[in-house]
């Protein structure tokens, strides 16, 4: 009852490990299986720089057990890039971004990075649902995620920037 | 920061959740859900219990259905998936709007409606608008169902109408059907100013009203984020009832918010004091009235969701 056997499909690959009930999830990842995309802030579920998808979904991964996770798809920021857009087995694996991740580096949406995959996994799942939000709801839907750095200004671009992108991907005429 | 050692066991379905509640009825037994409550109180060390029964993965628990008399919630909806009913925001508009305004989209994607009632968080946004819609909710435990009013649910302090062993399987939102609904009209809102640090409300207001002929003839107004617990304000709905449906009667009524309501009791925190709360509770009552009672008479219409599941409706802080 302390200890639990659980399955993750992580970033489309099967991870089978095992975790104490109190295991977070955010923790699992890093320190069990060593995606460190997810990093760890506040630890109380305002920061948002643990965010991961859980069943596609943004979640706060220090604000979840690893066991309740069991059998569910986690995608972290390290496997967005093998996502529609992104340029994960074309490049040099370690070069691959996605349309997102390529807008934060353009736009100069990152100072120190400590936010980014947080606010890339909350973008990824705002723009799949709304491709071409304003200003105003780009910021709203990032409210969740806290960046001490940048103002908030170029991330903003940055998400306005990548919605532009993944757009032009889904264009009939378009796509790169 | 790590939680304390505890066991963990996961339900399959809401009888079986029963029966692992009873068969560690002689421990420290806790239901974890969203754990969006739950989890950052065993982080902070606020709570310890021995074993935790994981409820979230009964799906039977996750819906909204529109029924004659009522639109029912199931415990285990998130918020992302109740705010997508349109039909909890034309029939239950006040209830959809303060889940609609519960934290941000990592959280409206986690924490469930169920846990948020639960937990009875004196700022927590649905439970006012539980008590302003006169909710009922459906509790499950060994001895069977149980239907407890919204008003004797919340006990302050977390407290909560559910007993041991119990688990909260729906919230029902009492609607007007049918021939009723043509000739009265029923407009609801919630109003909320945000906590700038936790994301819950500093004040939040929910309000029900009806209005027949330009009259007010039904008028309910609960506040969180003020009192422990929330709770309905009497005297604005007394004011409001009979009189006609127009913004001087808004006024008269919102002024007598904070009547019975003590500052030295009321919620406190290093951002803001009882007494600020009770200050600013009027204004938010006025809004809440205005807004209810403009989507009651059509000068408003009631919206019908947020654009998608992952929207923030942040509307109630900046107009
Ligand atoms: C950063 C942050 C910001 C937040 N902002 C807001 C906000 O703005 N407004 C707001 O209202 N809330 C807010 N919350 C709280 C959040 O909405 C939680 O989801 C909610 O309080 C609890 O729901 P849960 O499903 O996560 O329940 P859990 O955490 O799993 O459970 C909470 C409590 O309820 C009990 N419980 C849960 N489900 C049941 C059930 N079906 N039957 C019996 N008992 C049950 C549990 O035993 C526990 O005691 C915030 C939380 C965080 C972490
Ligand atoms: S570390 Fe998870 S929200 Fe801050
Ligand atoms: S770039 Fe440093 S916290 Fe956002």
């Amino acid at each position: 009852m302390y200890e639990h056997d659980i399955t993750l499909t992580v970033n489309g690959a099967t991870e089978e490990l095992t975790v104490e009930s109190r295991t977070l999830l955010v923790h699992a990842l890093r320190d069990g299986l060593d995606y460190t995309g997810p990093n760890v802030g506040c630890e109380s579920g305002k920061c948002g720089v643990c965010t991961v998808h859980l069943d596609g979904e943004a979640v706060k991964s220090c604000t979840l057990l690893a066991v309740q996770a069991d059998g569910g798809e986690v995608t972290t920021v390290e496997g967005l890039a093998g996502e529609k857009g992104g340029t994960a087995g074309v490049d040099d694996p370690a070069d691959a971004l996605h349309p997102i991740q390529r807008a934060f580096h353009e736009e100069h949406g990152l100072q120190c990075g400590y936010c980014t995959p947080g606010m890339v996994m909350t973008a990824a799942q705002v723009l799949e649902e709304n491709p071409d939000p304003s200003r105003e709801a780009i910021r709203a839907s990032l409210k969740g995620n806290i960046c001490r750095c940048t103002g908030y200004h170029n991330v903003v671009n940055a998400v306005e920037s990548a919605a532009d992108s993944l757009r032009n991907l889904d264009a009939p005429t378009g796509g790169r | 920061m790590f939680p304390p050692q505890f066991g963990y066991r996961r339900a399959g379905s809401v009888a079986e959740a029963v029966d692992l509640l009873a068969e560690f009825s002689d421990r420290d037994v806790r239901v974890l859900a969203g754990g969006h409550g739950l989890l950052p109180d065993l982080k902070a060390g606020r709570e310890a219990p021995d074993v935790l029964v994981d409820i979230g993965g009964i799906d039977d628990l996750r819906y909204v259905e529109a029924g004659d008399g009522a639109v029912a919630v199931g415990a285990l909806t998130t918020y992302a998936d109740a705010v997508e009913s349109e039909a909890l925001w034309s029939r239950a508009t006040a209830f959809a709007e303060a889940v609609s305004r519960v934290g941000d989209v990592q959280i409206r994607n986690r924490g469930t409606v169920g846990g948020n009632l639960a937990q009875a968080d004196p700022s927590a946004d649905p439970p006012a608008a539980a008590l302003a819609s006169e909710a009922t909710l459906v509790a499950r435990g060994p001895d069977g169902v149980r239907e407890v009013d919204a008003a004797k649910f919340f006990a302050g302090g977390g407290g909560t109408a559910l007993r041991d062993g119990e688990i909260l399987t729906e919230v029902r939102l009492p609607t007007a059907d049918g021939a009723e609904k043509r000739e009265a009209a029923v407009g609801g809102a919630y109003v909320k100013k945000t906590h700038p640090a936790s994301g819950y409300a500093l004040v939040g207001v929910a309000a029900v009203v009806t209005v027949e002929d330009g009259r007010v003839t039904d008028a309910r107004v609960a506040v969180d984020g003020v009192t422990d617990p929330p709770r309905r304000l009497a005297p604005v709905e007394s004011a409001l009832e009979g009189e006609s449906a127009d913004a001087d009667s808004v006024d008269s009524a919102a002024d007598r918010a904070a009547e019975g309501v003590d500052p030295e009791a009321a919620v406190s925190d290093a951002y803001a004091s009882g007494a600020y709360r009770v200050e600013v509770l009027s204004v938010h009552v006025r809004r809440a009235l205005e807004t209810a009672l403009d989507r009651a008479t059509g000068a408003a219409a009631t919206p019908t969701g947020p654009p998608h599941r992952s929207a923030a409706a942040d509307g109630g802080d900046r107009r």
